[in-house]
């Protein structure tokens, strides 16, 4: 049972360190990396059937105990996370099967792959602030190899803006670390916990709690601090871009959600509207700067930012059934954006270019990939069955139970603005004419493609398609899931026990 | 000797935030380098400065007789050392590896994957 809180770091850290051993034999590499994601996500999943079965558990790393050692702790907020994160490494693996080039694939990328998997699942499982830092640069150093991978231009470009701005956010992370253990003496996030709801220096807590909200805010990008995302996601192979948007702002989101109900939830009427606010303009700023693109991968990344409002939007409202709504959205958001950019992956291999002026006619060309986009961009802007209406409906429903009439209105209307913005690439890419030349990509034409790599990009979409109408269709045991795990975090004792023993 | 320390980390701050403003990419690198340094320091002021107090236990006690310096600070600067020298590492080459097959000098020439 501890190891099974161990595995979902250890296995993507076996598969990167044999995939490295195997640095001369591609094909190796591909089947290690497939099988290493599959392990993942099996094991993610035991351990998320364990934790609804047994409630939180937690682990001390070498056997020092809490709050001197490492702990690494599973709720079913974390659970939930490390299946998604394993979900996407998983379908972005077997995309990445036909859809990465042979370059990329001899040079490491799907060792930096599993190690980024690595890190993610490090974040969702610390229990330790400072050790979360670390899972967080091992996160970030992966995200900035598998970026400038390849060297292009424009890939270079990005990357500069991206690890800039990541870099200032780890560095005020950590300011903002250093100066908690200073005041507290501690870093075990459940000691933490109990010594700050215990009102010591209230007034400093809750200045740092705005550090860590600017540390993690250009990390989920929030508004203002979301520049290095537009500027950077449509730069990587598309594979790059799909895993980078199911994943990583969402871990920043993990990170705000668990510091702000377990550590800084001491002034609620203070921190918690301050967020409310910026979750609002986030959703704003970023569906308007998605209507001002036209460029597919630029207006996915753009709805990303505008998605992430709604996600801290529950985290801001912070009562039981909002922040169910927001781990709700991040189940239904993971999956849809991963898949949107992986769609628009396979648009360009079969017409040649992001540019809605060059794309036209799929429809007619490409019937499945226009059901799967249809899916996924519906269910993107929240239209009934699709699982995007039951996530928008229970935050809606859970800023009218607190009277939050505006960020109720805020959240319609940026839900109409993604309805227009998934409407124009439908109209531009899928029904409009077919363009009369294609510009020849330097990527293998479509055409030579054998049967079974055509599978190998199909099936990872039509598995995340079908979720997508799972979670809509069925939308019980998801809600289920969610609200236990809500519970959880605004009861932030059962975790601590989980943690300290019951001292 | 606690507030000469906390000066030195918010000059190291101001310096760095300075540098990070510029247009030049070494510039930029250097402000990075600054930050991370004064961040390192940072922890070890907020932790409490003890001099010539080694955290060592006498033989046959089960804890420490006095006061001593805290040990987990500097375990935790070391981390935080190792890890800005790999990033930094990895951002140096990537600059200069940009900087060289752009032939751009500023990075108002870095725009164009700008919205």
């Amino acid at each position: 049972m501890k190891l099974l809180l161990i595995l979902p770091i250890l296995i993507p850290l076996t598969t990167a360190a044999f995939c490295l051993l195997f640095w001369r034999y591609r094909t190796v590499q591909r089947l290690l990396g497939t099988l290493g994601s599959a392990a993942h996500l099996l094991v993610a999943l035991l351990l998320l059937w364990t934790v609804r079965q047994d409630g939180i558990f937690a682990t001390q790393v070498g056997n020092w105990p809490a709050p001197f050692g490492i702990t690494l702790v599973a709720d079913l907020f974390s659970a939930i996370m490390t299946v998604l994160g394993a979900l996407m490494g998983l379908t972005v693996v077997i995309y990445s099967l036909t859809s990465m080039d042979r370059d990329r694939e001899s040079s490491g990328y799907y060792a930096f792959f599993h190690f980024l998997l690595m890190g993610v699942s490090g974040v969702f499982l610390t229990g330790d602030l400072f050790n979360l830092y670390v899972w967080f640069e091992v996160m970030l150093m992966s995200s900035f190899v598998l970026l400038a991978l390849g060297g292009e231009r424009h890939q270079l470009e990005g990357a500069i803006k991206y690890v800039t701005l990541n870099l200032i956010s780890s560095a005020l992370f950590l300011t903002a670390l250093g100066i908690l253990y200073g005041m507290l003496g501690t870093l075990n996030m459940a000691d933490l916990s109990r010594q700050i709801s215990g009102g010591m220096h209230a007034g400093v807590v809750s200045t740092l709690s705005m550090l860590f909200l600017v540390a993690f805010g250009i990390k989920s990008a929030l508004f203002p601090l979301f520049f290095w995302l537009p500027a950077s996601y449509h730069t990587p192979p598309v594979a790059v871009s799909a895993i980078f948007a199911g994943l990583l702002t969402k871990v920043g989101v993990y990170t705000l959600i668990r510091v702000f109900s377990l550590l800084f939830a001491q002034d609620i009427a203070y921190t918690h509207s301050i967020i409310l606010v910026i979750a609002g303009l986030t959703m704003v700023t970023g569906v308007l700067g998605a209507m001002a693109q036209n460029e597919f991968r630029r207006i996915l990344s753009f709805h990303i930012i505008s998605q992430v409002g709604y996600m801290v939007l529950g985290l801001g409202l912070f009562t039981p059934l909002a922040l169910a709504g927001s781990i709700f959205y991040i189940m239904h958001h993971i999956i849809v954006k991963t898949n949107l950019f992986l769609v628009s992956g396979v648009a360009r291999r079969l017409q040649g270019s992001y540019q809605l002026a060059r794309l036209g006619g799929l429809y007619q060309t490409a019937p499945a990939l226009t059901a799967i986009f249809m899916i996924s961009a519906f269910s993107l802007a929240g239209i009934p069955p699709l699982s995007g209406f039951w996530a928008k409906l229970i935050l809606v429903k859970a800023s009218l139970d607190m009277t939050g009439y505006i960020i109720a209105a805020t959240a319609l209307g940026v839900g109409l603005l993604t309805l227009f913005s998934m409407a124009k690439i439908w109209a531009a890419a899928f029904w409009g004419d077919a363009p009369e030349t294609t510009v020849a990509g330097e990527e293998q034409p479509w055409e030579t493609f054998s049967l079974s790599e055509k599978i190998a990009l199909y099936l990872p979409m039509i598995l995340l398609g079908a979720l997508t109408l799972t979670i809509g269709l069925m939308s019980e045991p998801f809600f289920e899931l969610a609200t236990r795990a809500a519970e959880q975090l605004l009861n932030p004792a059962g975790y601590i026990d989980a943690v300290l023993g019951g001292k | 000797m606690e507030i000469l320390a906390a000066i030195v980390v918010g000059g190291l701050f101001g310096c760095g935030v300075y540098l990070l403003m510029s247009r030049s990419p070494v510039r930029l690198i250097i402000g990075l380098v600054l930050l991370s340094n004064a961040i390192n320091l940072l922890i070890f002021v907020a932790a409490g400065l003890v001099r010539g107090k080694a955290p060592l236990i006498p033989a046959g006690s089960l804890r420490a007789i006095e006061a001593t310096a805290d040990p987990l600070p500097q375990a935790l600067i070391l981390t935080a050392i190792v890890i800005s020298f790999g990033v930094l590492a990895f951002a140096l080459v990537l600059f200069s590896r940009t900087f060289k097959s752009t032939a751009a000098t500023s990075l108002d020439e870095m725009k164009t994957t700008d919205t």
